[in-house]
């Protein structure tokens, strides 16, 4: 089997990591009953032996001794690395995988990228170097930030191209947290739209969550858990927010959410990855109706940016079914869906398959669709009105120009960047519903 | 003579341990001394302590698949893998088949040659080789063409069969067109005779005849594993003179591959019931024949919504091509069960079935036992060279010449050495193919 690394940058980035972490080792606990580091454990943790002084990693087979996650973890503020020590999970991680100061970035991506990007390069290559050494056959690099704010977005975006330039092999899979229009970092477009540039160059796929479905769905789980019955409904929640059944009390306000993300980067197992970047993803709560799970993955309310992707032209799907669903159900719902589904004309029966016995806790079934669809089109046009409406003004960008390295030219780049993506995708849809004739076929002289 | 068995993939591993085993329990099963000696002799060796072992060779880029059909064989009691006849890696081939032959093929080709060079050596006299692998994948395609490449070159007067498995229509994998175009162009060139068996086919005799709710992969492998069984677990031939053929691979590809340019066998057998109805269900060999040869010419691939309609054509037709009707270039009919003398099978030497190169005495073969096989107290297979796979083949080629005319996922093999000229040449070659099937008459 091989092994995944997570890096995990900023503030929302360890959040969402943290909770990562958590859910992992619940899952691994719950189907590993015998305590033996086996191959699944090993993808995303070392079995270390604690008495030895030099902390040497035992290899697959033996008992589980003390397990270390196979993360990095960087933040330009010491707060939430410092809870995430202090909290249940501080076994997992030592000192050599952490990097972090004290000032924060501001919510200024030039601070992070260039300012932290140059002064903390070394011993950022250093702690990944590290945890690629730990690991047998590296397949790929989660690295999960915010596009928002400045450390996640800044120099998360500064590690990827670290990631592509000391790593060229291994495959580079990104959760990037978009922020809502209502984003209380007043700078937060500037700062999405200069890390969207830096995804578009070095990123092998992009997996972009929208705060704002996050909220709804949360939303529409606590619905359901005051309005329907609570024995049955609550089983519906529990795989969306960590198996702790239901809301309790004083959460903190990003739990649920970060919860979400965390989920599905779990369920994201060894795939090969899509060519163009943008990944649509989307957690389906999992129903005992086994078709019904099915179709709602491909509903606008279960998506993970607000966006209806039935209505916009798929590229590509990729099904990752768990629990007990073999591949009649799998076949069956699939020409179900297609005739509703539009795909363009030369991928129409774009589909990647993957089948997993093992189900998560507490359920029977789950589905994770990735799609990679052109109605993300519509997140990157909102998010790009937002850029125009301030850069216009020319509104904080002494923030940004001030910062050493930082030139106006990077905001235009990045933006005609944007405007060439979305013209890409743009041009695709322009051929969604009309019928594109087969490519003539080679002829045979006879 | 043996067979040794090459098992490429997680497809090929999968249903090359399922066809070990149920060769093995029918001849086991059957309690006839002759033909489970023979079946046993062609399939497997004997170790110091009287174990089974089978002439067969695992190879997968991934640990997990191998893993358990060397567990499930050992769990059988009955027969198991070599120890070390085995050999995988940890990364896969993520379903690219430059991936597999330019990479990990050659790097791995030293190791795969000797674990084959064992098992050949072990037997008295080879029959020939047997290759096994799915087309839409990345190893069992890229890394299963590379190793049939490497046996060519290491035996080049040995049968080499490949069977094949291709994916359901609806997408499995994102570029099985892709992988299925590069690997069939390939093989066309290295293999003798190609095998195949249609995902979709399968699932469909799963559904509708064995009456399967929730059809597992293992379900599919099993229907698979029957009827290539049926079609290798040894039989009278014309050629054998009354004892069971020591020549399986060789005797069919010289029945059914007469022409370069014609290798694509399919199979067909019936009946296939569900396990539970055998006990209430009698079978006569003059239906079974009718049924067989109806579903040839109309081309259905199972006992069930059969078209009667369909006729050969009378001679003074024949220049017009009718697209429901199968032309045959060649057939092989396996017949197994009790009163296997006394079947009639004259229906299938009516010179209207085949193309007219060949006379039908030439163009058809039988092959007789008088053992039931898989509990099956009669049962007819039929191997035939004709026109059944060309549709699917088509639409397998007009598939990837769409995605290749946006030269969508190209650079994804373009980046491991298969450059656009080696897409365009393995087109070609496919539709050279499909033209000469198309052309048969």
């Amino acid at each position: 089997m091989t092994q995944s690394v997570v890096v995990q940058v900023g503030q929302c980035g360890n959040q969402v990591g943290c909770r990562f972490w958590d859910l992992a080792l619940r899952e691994h606990a719950h189907v590993n009953k015998k305590g033996l580091y086996d191959e699944a454990l090993g993808s995303f943790f070392r079995n270390v032996d604690s008495s030895k002084c030099d902390g040497e990693a035992h290899s697959v087979g033996g008992r589980i001794q003390h397990l270390k996650a196979r993360a990095v973890l960087v933040d330009m503020e010491e707060g939430v690395v410092n809870e995430i020590l202090q909290g249940p999970l501080r076994e997992m991680f030592d000192s050599t995988q952490l990097l972090t100061d004290v000032s924060g970035s501001g919510n200024n991506w030039a601070v992070g990228h260039m300012t932290y990007g140059s002064a903390y390069r070394e011993q950022i290559v250093d702690t990944l170097r590290k945890a690629a050494e730990h690991c047998d056959c590296l397949q790929c690099f989660f690295l999960i930030h915010s596009m928002g704010g400045g450390t996640g977005s800044g120099l998360g975006t500064k590690v990827l191209s670290l990631l592509e330039e000391e790593f060229p092999e291994v495959c580079r899979i990104v959760t990037s947290i978009y922020p809502s229009a209502e984003d209380d970092v007043v700078t937060s477009p500037y700062n999405s739209i200069l890390a969207m540039r830096e995804l578009t160059e070095h990123a092998d796929c992009v997996l972009p969550v929208e705060n704002q479905s996050l909220v709804d769905i949360v939303k529409k789980i606590k619905h359901m858990s005051h309005g329907g019955k609570p024995g049955t409904v609550i089983r519906g929640e529990s795989a969306i927010i960590s198996g702790q059944g239901g809301l309790i009390g004083a959460e903190k306000p990003f739990d649920a959410m970060n919860n979400i993300v965390a989920n599905l980067l779990l369920n994201i197992t060894s795939s090969a990855p899509s060519p163009p970047l943008y990944t649509l993803a989307d957690v389906s709560v999992p129903s005992r109706r086994l078709d019904q799970m099915f179709s709602d993955a491909f509903s606008k309310e279960h998506q993970l940016i607000r966006a209806d992707p039935k209505h916009s032209l798929y590229l590509a799907c990729a099904l990752m079914v768990r629990g007990n669903v073999q591949v009649s159900d799998l076949r069956r719902n699939i020409e179900r869906l297609k005739p509703s589904l539009p795909f363009v004309s030369w991928n129409q029966e774009g589909w990647k398959t993957g089948l997993c016995a093992v189900p998560p806790v507490g359920h029977s079934h789950s589905l994770l669709a990735l799609a990679n669809n052109t109605c993300v089109k519509s997140t990157f046009m909102e998010l790009r009105e937002r850029f125009t409406k301030l850069y216009r003004k020319k509104a904080h960008l002494h923030h940004y120009l001030h910062v050493e390295g930082m030139e106006r030219g990077h905001f235009s780049e990045a933006l005609s960047s944007l405007s060439c993506l979305i013209e890409e995708y743009q041009q695709l849809d322009a051929t969604k519903g009309r019928l594109v004739p087969d490519a003539p076929r080679l002829r045979i002289a006879r | 003579m043996s067979v040794v068995t090459v098992q490429l993939g997680q497809c090929g591993n999968q249903v090359g341990q399922q066809l070990l085993h149920s060769l093995l329990c029918d001849a086991q099963d059957g309690q006839r001394k002759e033909l489970c000696t023979a079946s046993r002799e062609r399939f497997f060796h004997q170790d110091t302590h009287g174990e089974l072992v089978a002439r067969a060779v695992l190879i997968d880029m991934e640990p997990k698949v191998i893993n358990q059909s060397i567990s499930r064989a050992a769990r059988s009691g009955m027969w198991r893998y070599g120890e070390t006849s085995h050999f995988s890696q940890k990364q896969g081939s993520g379903n690219n088949w430059a991936n597999g032959f330019c990479v990990h093929g050659p790097a791995h080709r030293e190791v795969v040659e000797d674990l084959v060079r064992r098992e050949v050596e072990r037997c008295d006299r080879l029959s020939g080789l047997l290759a096994m692998m799915s087309v839409a994948g990345g190893t069992g395609s890229g890394v299963g063409t590379y190793v049939t490449q490497c046996l060519r070159d290491v035996y080049p007067k040995s049968f080499i069969l490949n069977h094949l498995t291709w994916p359901y229509g609806t997408g499995e994998v994102i570029v099985q067109n892709y992988n299925s175009v590069l690997t069939l162009a390939h093989l066309y060139q290295l293999s003798d005779a190609i095998l195949v068996h249609e995902n979709d086919t399968v699932h469909q005799i799963c559904s509708q005849l064995l009456n399967i709710k929730h059809i597992s992969f293992a379900d599919v492998n099993s229907v698979i594993a029957h009827q290539l069984g049926s079609v290798l677990q040894p039989a009278l031939t014309a050629d054998s003179q009354g004892a069971y053929s020591r020549n399986p691979l060789g005797e069919l590809v010289s029945a059914l591959c007469c022409h370069p340019e014609f290798k694509l066998l399919s199979v067909s057998s019936i009946p296939q019931v569900p396990l539970a109805s055998m006990a209430y269900s009698s079978f006569s060999w003059p239906s079974l024949l009718k049924h067989l040869r109806q579903m040839l010419i109309s081309n259905t691939k199972m006992e069930e919504g059969i078209d009667w309609q369909v006729r050969p054509p009378a001679a003074a037709e024949r220049s017009r091509s009718l697209t429901s009707f199968n032309t045959s270039l060649a057939n092989v009919l396996i017949l197994r069960g009790k009163d296997v003398y006394s079947a009639e099978t004259a229906g299938f030497e009516d010179p209207a079935l085949y193309s007219s190169w060949l006379s039908p005495q030439e163009a058809f073969s039988v092959w007789k036992s008088p053992v039931p096989f898989n509990k099956y107290e009669k049962s007819a297979t039929l191997v035939s060279n004709s026109q059944a796979l060309l549709r699917p083949l088509d639409s397998m080629v007009g598939g990837a010449w769409n995605m290749f005319a946006s030269r969508a996922y190209i650079h994804q093999y373009t980046k491991f050495g298969i450059s656009e000229e080696d897409f365009l040449d393995s087109f070609s070659s496919l539709e050279q193919v499909i033209s000469s099937y198309k052309e048969l008459r």
